[in-house]
């Protein structure tokens, strides 16, 4: 080969990758980029947004408790709506995958239906349900005379969690199934022969082999669910904000945007860190069941 | 007295019979294999000795006792799977401790017993290694010693050999009739491999079709099999169309142009089934001509076109000389050398 040939192939995956290329620099890194330099410029009330390199943002982040209080109910929630999922969403694939094959089909679809309706459409579902006094659910209680006043469900954590973990679930039963699948098909025989009764199966052969699935899907989870937006949003309002709808709301109703680019950026930053970092514990712990 | 019986055991999944009327006892120490084609029940069977199954009819005994009473975690028999199924998130060590552990064995006698274990499989100083670290043939023996180490009743093996390459099944083939020669453990392994049941068991059971064809030692299956299919599944035969002349004093079978004394008992259309290496070329006999003749080391593999069909025929390689292809022979065979049974449909 000649030395032109020689550099031009080498060339060629380079020239190959460029419209790729150009497509995530364009649409991603650079609004990425000016989100970030948005968070360092000024803003007043009179005068908008002042293209200088300020602190004052962050400095306002960092010391108004109003902010630490945002972000610790954001990751609060995202936690135990991670939670909620886990512990039922990985016997939900342990059964899903023990059915045999007419049901399994149909229970997937049934699963896999938070994901195929508009999250608004399902929300407000679920506000028709517990909605207050006029809720269906809290209706019903409340005539039958089981309770005397409605469920708290609406600008509520707890409402936000059960709803949430509503439409995370499919993304933990996923991915506990793709580790399940993952299982020998006589691993059950095997320990039950030496000995082991059903709980003890669970325990000591399904779980440990799972739970690298149960992580990926917490992963998942967790950075959905602190990210979400459209679900706060018409459960919590605007009396209970989280990251997502506080930086939406410094965009569009203050019109603070180098306030809401800092929320934004903060974000960003943090899930970035708890996710590679909790991706990185997950595999140097479970290297073996990962092989 | 038998050590495991099983008694007319049927198994049926909805209208399908899979296993049917099979009966057999193993004697304690006992090496036995089910032995036949894929989907003719043998698995089934084992599943069912092992509790994984429960049997539509018949009785399952071990030492008397009725074993399909009690539940698969209580049986305490060895098992091997064709997987292996090993537990890939513990070590060696931890996966053949799993079974002393729920047996409630103290710790410093279970690391003795795990310890000894993997040494009689040679897998010394693997204590640690994780399953999906070792080859096909060190999980096989982690296998191997899981089963063994809980001093199992029986030893069930399903197509224990059947994922590892030629040569590393031979070994352990050597290896698992040694081990199980040395510690005495009543056996059963399934297989469709006939070479494999032939050179482990004391006895073997060929199935087809859910139904047992014949029982016996692997001597006697392969001289003497009791139907057209255990004679075609164990090793090569020819099979070739006879017949029967009373017209004749004393009457004679006949097939082409061979001929010897008709044993008692059949009349008319008869199969006549003769081992390839108990062929013989001759003066006299059936006539042949040789299509394709292949050295392979220690004996000679012909292909000839005989008066009654295709015949394959091995002779030892002697030294001596041999026909070459295209020559027309002979073929002949001692009486007892042959079976002959009535031929189906004539």
């Amino acid at each position: 080969m000649s030395m032109a040939a020689e550099e031009r192939s080498l060339r060629a995956p380079w020239v190959l990758t460029v419209p790729a290329l150009m497509l995530f620099v364009g649409v991603l890194l650079i609004p990425l980029a000016m989100t970030v330099m948005l968070s360092f410029h000024d803003w007043g009330q009179y005068k908008g947004i002042e293209p200088v390199f300020i602190l004052k943002n962050w400095h306002e982040i960092a010391t108004d408790p109003y902010y630490a209080e945002m972000f610790w109910r954001t990751f609060r929630i995202a936690i135990l709506t991670t939670l909620l999922t886990a512990v039922l969403g990985a016997p939900e694939a342990y059964i899903l995958n023990r059915m045999s094959g007419r049901w399994k089909s149909f229970f997937l679809l049934v699963i896999l239906g938070p994901l195929l309706i508009s999250v608004v459409a399902r929300t407000l579902g679920w506000a028709l349900l517990f909605g207050g006094n006029n809720g269906l659910v809290n209706k019903l209680l409340m005539s039958l005379g089981v309770m005397r006043s409605p469920i708290p469900f609406m600008f509520t954590e707890t409402g936000m969690i059960i709803a949430l973990a509503h439409v995370m679930m499919p993304f933990m039963v996923l991915s506990v199934w793709a580790a399940l699948q993952r299982l020998d098909p006589q691993i059950e025989n095997a320990a039950m022969s030496l000995g082991a009764g059903p709980a003890t199966i669970i325990r000591r052969i399904i779980m440990p082999q799972i739970l690298p699935g149960v992580l990926s899907g917490a992963i998942i989870v967790f950075s959905l669910s602190a990210s979400a937006f459209a679900t706060p949003a018409i459960i919590g309002g605007r009396r209970l904000k989280v990251a997502a709808t506080l930086a939406y709301d410094e965009f569009l109703n203050t019109l603070n945007w180098p306030l809401g680019a800092a929320v934004a950026t903060l974000l960003l930053v943090a899930l970035v860190l708890i996710v590679v970092g909790s991706n990185a514990l997950i595999e140097r712990r479970y290297a073996e069941v990962f092989r | 007295m038998a050590y495991l019986e099983l008694d007319r055991v049927a198994k049926q999944f909805g209208a399908q019979t899979v296993v049917d009327d099979f009966s057999l006892s193993v004697g304690k120490g006992e090496f036995i294999s089910f032995l036949g084609p894929s989907g003719c029940g043998k698995t089934t069977t084992l599943q069912m000795i092992a509790g994984f199954l429960d049997p539509t009819r018949g009785a399952i005994r071990l030492e008397g006792k009725d074993l399909t009473a009690i539940h698969p975690a209580k049986r305490g028999l060895g098992i091997v799977f064709q997987s292996y199924a090993l537990f890939p998130h513990m070590t060696a060590a931890e996966n053949v401790a799993f079974g002393l552990e729920m047996r409630g064995v103290p710790r410093g006698e279970r690391a003795k017993r795990v310890r000894a274990a993997l040494a009689m499989v040679g897998l010394s100083g693997y204590e640690d290694r994780h399953p999906r670290r070792m080859s096909g043939g060190q999980q096989q023996r982690v296998a191997l010693a899981r089963a063994l180490v809980i001093k199992p009743s029986v030893l069930l093996l399903d197509e224990p050999l059947s994922n590892l390459d030629a040569k590393l099944r031979e070994e352990m083939q050597i290896e698992l009739r040694q081990i199980q020669r040395t510690i005495g453990t009543t056996t059963i392994l399934v297989t469709h491999d006939q070479n494999e049941a032939m050179s482990l068991s004391d006895r073997i059971v060929v199935m087809s079709q859910g139904r047992i064809e014949q029982i016996g030692t692997p001597q006697e299956t392969y001289e003497k099999p009791a139907s057209a299919f255990v004679s075609q599944f164990l090793g090569k035969t020819n099979d070739f169309a006879g017949t029967i002349d009373r017209t004749v004093a004393p009457t004679q079978l006949v097939a082409g142009s061979w001929r010897a004394p008709a044993p008692a008992g059949l009349g008319g259309a008869v199969t006549v089934s003769v081992r390839p290496e108990r062929i013989g070329f001759g003066d006299t006999g059936l006539s042949a001509k040789i299509i394709t003749r292949i050295f392979q080391g220690n004996h000679w593999l012909f292909q000839c076109d005989s008066e009654c069909g295709p015949a394959i025929v091995i002779r030892q390689n002697d030294g001596k000389a041999q026909p070459a292809e295209g020559d027309a022979v002979r073929l002949t065979w001692r009486s007892e050398d042959m079976s002959v049974r009535a031929r189906a449909g004539a």
